[in-house]
C-alpha cells in the first residue's frame, strides 16, 4: 500500500480552489407542496460531494435541478460560472431507475455510443472509446446484448458507462449502486473515485448508505426536514486514495458513522427502529 | 407444413363442391362460373400481362397514397404528440375532418387532377392519414420520459433526437397505425377505380361484367383475395411488433 501522506491530494481539491457548482437559496416546489426550501451549498472543483437522506427527502428533486431537467421556483444554480438554464452535456446524470434509462433497441454497445453519436466522435473512432469504458466497468463481454438482457447491476453499469462517454465535467448520480451485490459495489466504488479523479471531474452523489457517503465523499451533506434543507454538512478528513479495508476501520470513519446516523435517527423519531428491537 | 395443409381444407373442398355441383348443373345462377372456367381465365389474364398491368396500376396508387399519408402522419403526429399544446389547437380539427368518408372527397379530388393517379393517390393517402396519425400521437406520447430526457442531457439536435431516440422508441406502435393503414389503401384504391377511376384492377373488374366476360370477373376478384392476403403476410412479417427492426445507423 502507498503511504498515507503522498497520496492525500489526489481528489482533495486545493484549498482556494473555485466552485464548479454554485446552489444558493434554491426552492422547489411541486404544486403547492414545498419539497426543498432554501438550500445553499456548492460543489468544489474535482470534489466528491454525497447527499443522504430519507426516502422522500427530496434528494433526487434536487439532483434534478443541479441537471437542469426541473426548475426551482426560487434561488439560483450557477454551473461554471453561468446560471443553469437547461439540461447540458456537461452536466450527466446517471437515474436511479436505471431501467428507464437505456434504449432498449440498441445494445450496450449501442446505449453507450449514444453519448459519442451525441459529441459527434467519428464513427472510426467510437469502438475504442466504447471498449476502453466497457472495459472499465466490467462490462466487455456483454458488448453485444441487450438491456433486456443484462440483470440490474449490469444496466446500472451501462448508464455509468453511457454517461461517462459524453465527457461531462460535472456527475450527478442518483443511489447508482443500490442494485449491486456488495462485491460489486465495492469495486465500483473504487473505480468510480479513480475515474472521476483521473479526469477530475466534479461529482454529486446521492446515496441511502451512510458508509459509502463517508467513503466516497470529501464532505456529507444530509438533507432532512420538512420541507428538506441542509441539517448538516460533514467535511470527511479521510486520506485518498480511500481503501476498503483501512479507510472503513479509521477511527475518523466510525466517528462521522456514528454522527450521521444519530442525524438521520433524529431525523425519523422512529419507531421503526424501536420495533424491531423490541421484537 | 401442417397447419397450410389444414387451413387449405375448407377453401379446396368448397371449390370442388362448387366445380362438381356446377357441371351436375344444380348451380344455374348466370353470375356464377365454375372454378375451371375462373381458373382459364385468370390464366389468360396473367400471360396477355393485363391483369398483371392493373395489379401493378392498383399497387403503384395505393402505396403512392400510403407513402404520402405516412410521411405526413408521422411527421405531425410525431410533432403533435411531443407537443401538448400543439396538440390541443390541433385535436378538434383533427377529430372534424376525421370521420369525412374518404369517398366523399371524390368529386373535388376529379375536379383538381382529373383522372389517373393523383386523384387515387390523394383520397388514398386522405383515407390512411387517421390511423397512422392517432396512433403516431399516441405513440410518441408512450415514450419513456427519461428517455427524452436523456436525449435533452446529451443536447441531440433536434433531427438526432427523432431518428436517435423518438422514432425507434415510437415505432413498434406506429408500425401498428401502417398496417391498418395498408389494408385501408387496397381497399380504398379498388373502391375508386370501381366508381370512377378508369384503370387499375377495379376498373378491370367493372369492365369484365359490363362485356360479361364472369369467368375473368371471378379471377379478378379471386386475385383480389391472394393480393390482400399477401399484403397482411407481408405486413405482419415486417412489423413482428418489435421496435428492434429499427436500428437506425
Ligand atoms: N413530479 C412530482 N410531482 C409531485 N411531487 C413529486 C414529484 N416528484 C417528487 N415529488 C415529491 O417530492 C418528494 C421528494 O421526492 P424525491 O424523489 O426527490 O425523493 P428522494 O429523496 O429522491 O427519495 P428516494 O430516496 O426514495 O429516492 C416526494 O415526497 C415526492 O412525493
Ligand atoms: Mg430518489
Amino acid at each position: 500500500m502507498q503511504p498515507l501522506r503522498k497520496t492525500v491530494g489526489s481528489v482533495r481539491p486545493e484549498k482556494a480552489e473555485a466552485s464548479a457548482l454554485e446552489v444558493s437559496g434554491l426552492t422547489v416546489r411541486f404544486g403547492a407542496r414545498t419539497i426543498l426550501d432554501g438550500i445553499n451549498f456548492d460543489v468544489r472543483d474535482g470534489e466528491f460531494l454525497c447527499i443522504v437522506g430519507s426516502s422522500g427527502s427530496g434528494k433526487t428533486t434536487l439532483l434534478r435541478v443541479l441537471a437542469g431537467l426541473a426548475r426551482p421556483a426560487e434561488g439560483k444554480v450557477q454551473f461554471a460560472g453561468a446560471e443553469i438554464s437547461g439540461p447540458s452535456r456537461d452536466r450527466a446524470i446517471i437515474f436511479q431507475d436505471y431501467s428507464k434509462a437505456l434504449l432498449p433497441w440498441r445494445t450496450v454497445r449501442g446505449n453507450v455510443a449514444l453519448s459519442l453519436e451525441a459529441r459527434n466522435v467519428p464513427a472510426s473512432e467510437q469502438d475504442a472509446i466504447v471498449d476502453e469504458l466497457l472495459g472499465i466497468i466490467g462490462l466487455s463481454r456483454a458488448k453485444e446484448q441487450f438491456p433486456s438482457q443484462l440483470s440490474g447491476g449490469m444496466q446500472q453499469r451501462v448508464q455509468i458507462a453511457r454517461c461517462l462517454a459524453q465527457d461531462p465535467k460535472l456527475l450527478l448520480m442518483d443511489e447508482p449502486f443500490g442494485a449491486l451485490d456488495a462485491m460489486t459495489r465495492q469495486s465500483l466504488q473504487d473505480e468510480i473515485l479513480q475515474l472521476v479523479a483521473d479526469k477530475k471531474i466534479a461529482t454529486v452523489f446521492i446515496t441511502h448508505d451512510l458508509e459509502e457517503a463517508i467513503y466516497l465523499g470529501d464532505r456529507v451533506i444530509v438533507l432532512g426536514g420538512s420541507p428538506a434543507g441542509i441539517m448538516e454538512t460533514m467535511e470527511i478528513d479521510l486520506p485518498r486514495p480511500r481503501n476498503q479495508l483501512t479507510t472503513r476501520e479509521d477511527g475518523r470513519f466510525l466517528a462521522y458513522r456514528h454522527r450521521l446516523f444519530e442525524l438521520l435517527v433524529q431525523e425519523h423519531p422512529p419507531q421503526a427502529f424501536e420495533g424491531k428491537g423490541q421484537q | 407444413m401442417r397447419k397450410p395443409l389444414l387451413g387449405a381444407i375448407i377453401p379446396v373442398s368448397f371449390l370442388g363442391l362448387w366445380e362438381v355441383s356446377s357441371r351436375a348443373g344444380l348451380l344455374t345462377l348466370e353470375s356464377l362460373s365454375r372454378p375451371s372456367d375462373i381458373i382459364e381465365a385468370g390464366y389468360a389474364g396473367l400471360r396477355d400481362g393485363s391483369l398483371l398491368l392493373a395489379t401493378l396500376q392498383t399497387c403503384e396508387t395505393a402505396l403512392l397514397g400510403l407513402a404520402l399519408a405516412a410521411v405526413i402522419g408521422i411527421a405531425v403526429g410525431t410533432i403533435l404528440g411531443l407537443a401538448p399544446t400543439a396538440e390541443r389547437i390541433a385535436g378538434p380539427t383533427i377529430e372534424a375532418l376525421r370521420p369525412i368518408p374518404a369517398i366523399a372527397f371524390m368529386p373535388l379530388a376529379l375536379m383538381m387532377f382529373g383522372f389517373g393517379v393523383g386523384l387515387e393517390a390523394s383520397i388514398v393517402a386522405y383515407a390512411c392519414v387517421w390511423p397512422i396519425l392517432i396512433v403516431t400521437i399516441s405513440a410518441v406520447r408512450a415514450i419513456e420520459g427519461r428517455l427524452l430526457e436523456v436525449a435533452a442531457v446529451l443536447e441531440l439536435p433536434v433531427w438526432k433526437r427523432m431518428t436517435k431516440v423518438v422514432l425507434p422508441a415510437a415505432f413498434a406502435r406506429i408500425n401498428v397505425g401502417l398496417r391498418v393503414a395498408a389494408a385501408i389503401s387496397l381497399v380504398v384504391a379498388v373502391t375508386i377505380e370501381i366508381v370512377l377511376n378508369p384503370r387499375g384492377l377495379g376498373y378491370h373488374l367493372v369492365l369484365a361484367q359490363q362485356s360479361l366476360q364472369i369467368g375473368l370477373m371471378w379471377a379478378q376478384l379471386v386475385w383480389l383475395c391472394l393480393l390482400g392476403f399477401v399484403l397482411n403476410l407481408l405486413l405482419s412479417r415486417l412489423g413482428g411488433g418489435s421496435g428492434l427492426m429499427w436500428r437506425p445507423l
